[in-house]
């Protein structure tokens, strides 16, 4: 019983740091229709930053640089790589994007050395506490609680401000909204300010948990975040949320799984596999709209 | 338009490459006094090698991406496939203990190359003989079963549309992965360990009875391989099924009102850039010399995509040209890049490991960025029309 808590426990925070990044993705994806592969590196890049920040500032300090910084990066992406291809075909985005992805981890190898570094043990979070009988960190507790609360601001950021009100335009036509005098780029650079915002505090979370940052420690995260947003209905806030949580408890029960039975490798695999059954199935996911294709 | 090509002159070109691949690697064993860099094991073979089994895989790739207008991110996976299926037909029959030697043995015991050692005796020329039978086999064998494999992906993934698709077949190759990895298996697939002991690239040398290499093929073998697989891809893409492809690409709801079925000539394209990516594979295997699942990761697949693009979507001339600068660029011209470097006792700053991928991927966002239509675009070196424009030029002058 304990242990099935335990696992619980975890799952559901390992879903709410997910959670964070499906947002980056969900929302790029529905206002530019490119899936920024480039999102989980820069998730990645967040953990490297925060090691190099707690190591030089007091931990007060560095935490919201580590924010500062990951918000600068995104904004700098779009900037350089992805404006440029507005006018372009969309796969070539893509493409860029990959080619941003690539340079993100190559330049996190020649900077750590390609050695995997310990993140920092953020003094309360990494702290452990007692639920249920069972030990577990406090950074396991405050996720999916620090989820609600991002999740709940974003709403309102997006239903009740007049920017939120520019980006669901935009997310509905690109060219009638930019007709309508909306400021494309502006929504757009903001869309992005948002995503690395959420996977900086996801990368803090995340990287409590687990021991160690490699340059492809950003890789994989990223992939899974990005089904939980196709799973929630790509373009849906609460859909990714959901889609997270759901894929992050999935993975852990798998991986708490008795290791005679040797399933823990298809960890990853399954989530691939759920992608590809929702999509067979479902395509526009749980919550997604059905999009009639323009021909 | 209707003016038969002619053919001649690149076939005439593509063998005299081959020869000359030949002659390259075995020069220096007639001429000692020559550089280091013509040594059998200098960079520049290792090089041509890997440039050779990567461009196989490259322009399958842009079949599928360039030609068909499919954008799938499944290479790595089917390149697994290839490389597993190679290397468990091939691994001699005595070896398989001892490779699989913490699964007590091999489940398979069949070996393809014993096989046919049984028929045609195994010393000498019919050793020789039957280990070259056996590798074509298996290449062959390798190619099926990813094109199998991605006939029954295709069926759920051909439906979706472009980034869904690219998302699907990432998942796929992933899930492949795990497959392979999968301890279960490893009576068959030995588990996360590799796979090794199967005849590679060196095994095609021709060795006199002391051992001492009488005649280098370890270079040539990949060509041949690969410059086969791509002539049959290239006619295949100037066949009607290709402009059929084509077609699909530039405009899916016209060509079906063409009267093309969409569904069954995109699976065709499927399947045939999966059995070329499958042979890859299995050519991948023999190049390092063993077969393992984490080398098939979706940043090999990144990769490839990368050299399509510099080489121009669409191109079959360009993905070569591009993967043979881009192996040479990444494993050996940048290679100074890796360690510190003195210029007249000023040590240049940044240099240190890693930092040549940093440059390298730099390069590629600019071409990315700048010159998004590659070195070729979606033309192609017609070597038939140069020699012709010359000549034209040459009776131009006479006049």
């Amino acid at each position: 019983m304990e242990y099935v808590i335990s696992v619980l426990l975890s799952g559901i925070s390992v879903g709410g740091q997910y959670a964070l990044i499906a947002i980056g993705y969900t929302l790029v994806y529905g206002i530019l229709r490119l899936i920024n592969f480039a999102h989980g590196d820069v998730f990645m890049v967040a953990g490297l930053l925060g090691i190099y920040l707690t190591a030089v500032l007091p931990i007060p300090v560095s935490l919201p640089l580590v924010i500062v910084f990951t918000v600068l990066l995104g904004f700098t992406i779009e900037r350089a790589a992805y404006r440029p291809l507005r006018e372009a075909p969309r796969m070539s985005v893509m493409i860029s994007a990959i080619g941003v992805s690539y340079l993100l981890q190559n330049t996190a190898t020649y900077v750590t050395g390609g050695q995997p570094m310990t993140y920092p043990t953020i003094p309360f979070l990494s702290d452990t506490v007692n639920v249920a009988g069972t030990q577990t960190k406090w950074v396991v507790i405050i996720t999916p609680i620090l989820v609600l609360i991002l999740v709940t601001i974003l709403s309102m950021l997006i239903n009740g401000t007049k920017i939120g009100m520019a980006m669901r335009a935009v997310s509905k036509d690109f060219e009638t909204s930019r007709l309508m005098g909306i400021k494309i780029n502006l929504v757009i650079s903001v869309t992005f300010i948002i995503g690395s915002a959420l996977a900086a505090v996801g990368s803090n979370l995340f990287f409590t948990n687990y021991p160690a940052i490699t340059p492809m420690a950003g890789a994989m995260p990223g992939l899974k975040a990005f089904v939980a947003a196709v799973f929630g209905g790509i373009g849906s806030i609460p859909g990714a949320v959901l889609g997270a949580f759901l894929i992050g408890i999935c993975e852990t029960i798998i991986k708490g799984l008795p290791s005679s039975w040797d399933v823990s490798v298809f960890s990853d695999a399954f989530t691939f596999a759920l992608l590809i059954v929702i999509l067979v199935f479902k395509p526009q996911g749980l919550f997604g709209e059905a999009a009639a294709d323009k021909v | 338009m209707t003016e038969k090509k002619n053919y001649r002159p690149t076939i005439l070109l593509i063998a005299g490459l081959l020869i000359f691949v030949i002659i390259l690697e075995n020069i220096r064993s007639v001429f000692p006094w020559l550089p280091q860099i013509f040594d059998p094991m200098s960079p520049l073979f290792t090089v041509l090698k890997k440039a050779a089994v990567y461009s196989l895989v490259a322009v399958s790739m842009n079949l599928l991406n360039g030609f068909t207008g499919l954008f799938s991110l499944g290479q790595a996976g089917f390149m697994l496939l290839g490389a597993y299926t190679y290397a468990i037909l091939t691994v001699p029959s005595e070896l398989k203990d001892q490779v699989y030697y913490l699964f007590g043995g091999c489940a398979f015991q069949f070996s393809i190359v014993d096989f046919f050692k049984g028929i045609f005796g195994a010393g000498g020329a019919g050793g020789a003989f039957s280990m070259v039978l056996g590798c074509i086999i298996a290449l062959i064998l390798a190619g099926t079963v990813a094109g199998f494999f991605a006939f029954l992906i295709g069926f759920p993934v051909l439906r979706l549309k472009s980034d869904y698709l690219v998302i699907a077949t990432l998942g796929f190759a992933e899930i492949l992965r795990a497959f392979f990895q999968w301890q279960r298996l490893g009576p068959i697939t030995n588990g996360a360990n590799m796979i090794k002991g199967f005849p590679t690239f060196s095994s095609f040398n021709i060795t006199d009875g002391s051992g001492r290499t009488i005649l280098q093929l370890s270079t040539f073998i990949p060509f041949l391989v690969t410059t086969i697989c791509i002539a049959i891809i290239v006619l295949l893409i100037n066949s009607s099924y290709g402009r059929a492809f084509k077609s699909i690409r530039d405009d899916e709801i016209a060509s079906e009102a063409m009267g093309i079925r969409l569904f069954s000539h995109k699976m065709l394209s499927f399947v045939i850039s999966s059995f070329f990516a499958g042979v890859g594979g299995g050519l991948f295997a023999m190049y390092v010399a063993n077969a393992q699942a984490k080398a098939f990761t979706s940043t090999m697949t990144y990769e490839l995509l990368l050299i399509v693009v510099i080489g121009g979507i669409g191109s079959v001339s360009g993905s070569v040209i591009a993967t043979f600068l881009y192996v040479a660029c990444s494993e050996w011209w940048l290679r100074f890049l890796d360690s510190e470097q003195y210029i007249g006792g000023f040590k240049v700053p940044l240099l240190r490991n890693g930092f040549r991928m940093v440059v390298f991927s730099v390069v590629i966002m600019i071409i990315v960025l700048f010159f998004s239509k590659g070195i070729m675009g979606n033309r192609e070196i017609n070597i038939a029309a140069l020699l012709d424009r010359k000549k034209t030029g040459k009776d131009k002058a006479k006049k």
